[in-house]
């Protein structure tokens, strides 16, 4: 391997010093820049380099995500720590491997292909040479440069990678404290915050008394333009003051929006950026079918709302945040702040579930405010469950019309994808900002939405290219930069409306034709093996056969996707009963994500996938009011619950352990929202083109 | 106000305004963090304690209701055959929900040391879980379950 094919992680940081080090209580300390997430991933990640140094599991410690002492991995996202993390960790293990062997046979005056390593321990030729990595390593220069040319070690002999092995976070998280919101630092002031109901808002007025008397205790406002937070030593009382706030709050220049701008709809026809991927038309000749799907507003809503800490002592601040990417987040604030990002240092502090860019950044950025104009106390900045609903960057809604040219047998010859959407990713290195920065005396401008490049995988248009063997296939994307509301990245992006629209499209055209949807997707795979491979398992594995002509009130459907179009394959089988509302009632999955790091952690996430996926598909939907979202709580805005799970969910690995390793934290959604909606619309003999699946929307279709 | 109950075991006494929510005492003036903020809304079930073995939202009880009673957190489970049927099915991914989670679980094994799907579903229904582990969570408790009813309580 060239240098210039080196993993972005290990060409930004290529000296295995700063990946790894040998403590003197025999670990071996390890520092990666991605960070946990609840996917597992730090399990995954020891399990790569313990395999490569051949050290037992047991013996790895990990840092994770720290401006100071680890090393730069941008951010958390995609699917790509297994990927991009996991292939740098593989070569720095190798390389580390290959030094300290090099050292030693020179020592030992014999040939490095005679010394092995068991354990940590080097043996030559067999016999124990009482020499391991912690005796050899003070002799070796970990600093000099990796180059990626020292080769791993065969798969073949892989005892760690390929074994589940259980989540190291775990123990902590069902015992006690864990997370960020559980850091207790001396000179705590709890900070809430009063937000600005959207940019450009004015604070007219403010009844500080009235928020005081709420408060019932000793309580600072801070108000600093229109950033206002509301501190107090005691939490409680700092929280009532929060709680109380916005109805003792008068703004001015407040946005109105109005109830069709919730809808999908809403954003065709609205300006946009356009631009046109894939083959060039014009469409060829043939039967023309046409239909138009959407998904709404959909929030990450994190079962633990944002928290951060921030200090700023002796002119260094020190932020502790959930951030997916520990240094963007110091660049953002150094730029919002207007410091050198040196006198900055972000830690990475685990929170719950993000699924994506949701208000971890934006508290960090309230957190380090506050502690700047209030010095020498750490300020900690909770969310309220109500401002995390209200204030989160949400997953934008999409309409995605498709418009297919048949062959003479009913098969596609060229399809069309137009699509309509707010932006995917807003983070603040993409034209986004924080939201607080919003809200301070000299505003941030005016976000600049823009979505990923087809090369990360695309925003809008991720996965709305059908994998199948179709002669043409184009995109026509109009991203709408005046969405009503901010959005931003959550899982999947633009692929879970993309592949519940493009598979739903294939049902509706393999029941045109007659054919099986099953048999009419593998006859548009040659030449596809994986594609096909997962499909026909998961068929297999949910009995496809007994599948009957549905119409009775009992479905079954089918949804597959390649995320990103170059990740992990996944096929989904969903098995349906609907009589007033959907009940889900067994789920099938079968996965290639090539070689398996930890393969009970890799079924957790596929099922994670699966049951989030079922909840945006049947339940989930932002609504607005005047002024802003009005789903706040989890009665307006009600997500899957333990009675709605059902009662069999099943997933298979495919081996490919020749394949790279992929992630698989997305792959299930869009095949998962696809196969509900096919098994819905085989259930009830009527399709119904619009997420969310809710009562209301069955029971408009049954009444017809 | 002085108060005075017991958590896991141990007499506790906070002087607080009695109207302050039972769990920002249990984080803040007792620091037992396993009980968390979710939603102070009586919602989620993120917070959720034993109250005399009664599962209640933490969030959503004054302290000053709780004065001479038992309260119990998930750091008194340790040892618990939940703790190790949680571990057996890697039940969780963020893990930010199942120390409420736990709690109700407890409950119901106390109550019904031998659950049915249907009962352990419904125990639980007060829960939420954004990260999509309530199968696993499910399995774990039918574990617990079976670990208790072979007498392997550690
Ligand atoms: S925090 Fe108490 S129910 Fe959500
Ligand atoms: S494991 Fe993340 S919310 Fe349940």
């Amino acid at each position: 391997m060239s240098a210039t094919t080196l993993p972005a992680s290990l060409a930004t940081t290529p000296s295995p010093a700063k990946w790894l080090r040998f403590d003197p209580d025999r670990t071996v300390h390890l520092s990666v820049g991605k960070v946990e997430i609840g996917q597992g991933i730090m399990t995954a990640l020891a399990q790569i380099a313990a395999e490569e140094l051949d050290v037992p599991l047991d013996t790895i410690r990990l840092l994770a995500g720290d401006t100071d002492l680890a090393p730069d991995e941008g951010s958390t996202t995609s699917s790509l720590s297994i990927e991009v993390g996991g292939a740098s960790l593989r070569l720095v293990g190798a390389e580390v491997r290959a030094r300290m062997i090099a050292r030693l046979a020179q020592r030992l005056n014999c040939a490095p292909a005679d010394i092995t390593v068991a354990d940590g321990a080097f043996l030559r030729a067999g016999v124990p040479t009482g020499q391991d990595y912690w005796s050899v390593a003070p002799e070796v220069d970990l600093v000099r440069p990796a180059d990626g040319a020292t080769a791993p070690k065969p798969i073949a002999e892989y005892r760690l990678v390929g074994r589940s092995a259980p989540r190291r976070d775990l123990p902590a998280k069902i015992s006690g404290a864990a997370f960020i919101q559980d850091l207790v630092r001396p000179d705590l002031l709890h900070a809430r915050m009063l937000r600005q109901p959207f940019r450009g808002a004015r604070l007219a007025a403010l009844d500080e008394a009235a928020i005081r008397r709420a408060a019932g205790g000793e309580l600072r406002i801070l108000r600093h333009g229109n950033f206002v937070a509301l501190l107090s030593a005691n939490e409680t009382v700092a929280h009532r003051a929060a709680a109380a706030a916005p109805t003792h709050a008068q703004w001015e220049n407040v946005r109105r929006l109005t109830p069709a701008q919730q809808e999908a709809a809403w954003l065709v026809g609205q300006p946009s950026d356009d631009r046109e991927i894939g083959d060039p038309g014009p469409a060829a000749a043939g039967t023309v079918v046409e239909a138009r799907y959407s998904r709404p507003y959909i929030a990450h809503a994190s079962i633990g709302p944002s928290c951060a800490l921030a200090e700023n002592r002796d002119g260094h601040l020190s932020v502790w945040s959930h951030t997916q990417g520990v240094y963007p987040l110091r660049a953002a604030l150094a730029r919002v702040l207007d410091r050198r990002p040196e006198t900055i240092s972000v830690h990475h502090a685990q929170g719950a579930g993000c699924y994506g860019h949701n208000g971890a950044d934006d508290a960090a950025l309230d957190a380090a405010v506050v502690a700047t104009l209030v010095p020498d106390r750490c300020i900690r900045v909770q969310w309220r469950r109500e401002e995390e609903f209200g204030f989160e960057p949400l997953g934008s809604a999409m309409a995605i019309s498709l418009r297919a040219v048949l062959d003479p047998a009913g098969k596609p010859i060229d399809w069309t994808a137009e699509i309509w959407s707010g932006s995917h990713v807003q983070r603040p290195a993409m034209g986004g900002n924080l939201l607080g920065h919003e809200a301070l005396p000299v505003p941030a401008p005016d976000p600049r939405p823009t979505d990923p490049s087809e090369a990360a995988g695309g925003g809008g248009t991720r996965n709305a290219i059908p994998h199948y063997a179709i002669a043409a296939r184009r995109v026509l994307h109009h991203l709408v930069p005046g969405a009503p509301v901010r959005t931003s990245a959550l899982r999947g992006l633009g692929a879970v409306a993309n592949v519940f629209a493009l598979e739903s499209f294939m049902d509706e055209l393999a029941a045109r034709a007659g054919v099986d949807p099953v048999t009419y997707r593998l006859s548009l795979l040659d030449g596809r093996p994986r594609a096909a491979g997962v499909i026909a398992r998961a068929a297999t594995m949910a009995g496809w056969v007994r599948r009957g002509p549905g119409g009775d009130g009992h479905g079954w459907g089918i949804g597959f996707a390649q995320y990103k179009n170059r990740s992990a394959y996944a096929a989904v089988v969903a098995e349906v009963e609907v009589e007033r509302e959907v009940r889900l009632r067994r789920v099938w999955c079968a996965a290639d994500a090539g070689l398996v790091v930890n393969p009970d952690g890799m079924r957790n996430q596929l099922e994670g996938g699966i049951l989030q996926a079922a909840s945006f598909t049947l339940k989930e939907q932002i609504t607005f009011g005047e002024t802003g979202v009005s789903s706040l709580d989890w009665e307006t805005y009600p997500i899957l619950r333990f009675s709605e799970v059902p009662e069999e969910i099943a997933c298979d690995l495919i081996d490919a352990p020749e394949e790279r390793a992929l992630g698989v934290g997305e792959c299930t959604l869009g095949p998962t929202a696809a196969a509900i909606g096919n098994a819905v619309a085989h259930a009830l003999g009527v399709r119904i083109r619009d997420m969310p699946f809710t009562r209301e929307r069955i029971a408009a279709v049954l009444l017809g | 106000m002085r108060i005075d109950f017991t958590v896991n075991g141990t007499a506790a006494q906070v002087a607080v305004d009695p109207t302050t929510p039972l769990l920002d005492v249990l984080r803040n003036e007792l620091d037992l963090k396993g009980a968390r903020y979710g939603c102070g809304l009586e919602q989620c079930g993120a917070c959720m304690v034993l109250v005399d073995n009664e599962p209640v939202f933490a969030c959503g009880r004054e302290v000053g209701t709780i004065a001479g009673r038992h309260v119990a957190t998930v750091e008194s489970l340790a040892g618990h055959p939940l703790h190790q049927a949680f571990l057996d099915e890697q039940a969780g991914q963020c893990g930010y929900c199942l120390a409420g989670i736990l709690i109700s679980a407890k409950a119901l094994l106390d109550r019904t040391p031998s659950p049915t799907r249907a009962e352990v579903v419904a125990a639980l229904d007060k829960h939420l879980c954004r990260c999509g582990t309530q199968y696993r969570i499910i399995r774990a408790v039918e574990r617990a379950a079976a670990l208790l009813a072979h007498g392997e309580v550690r």
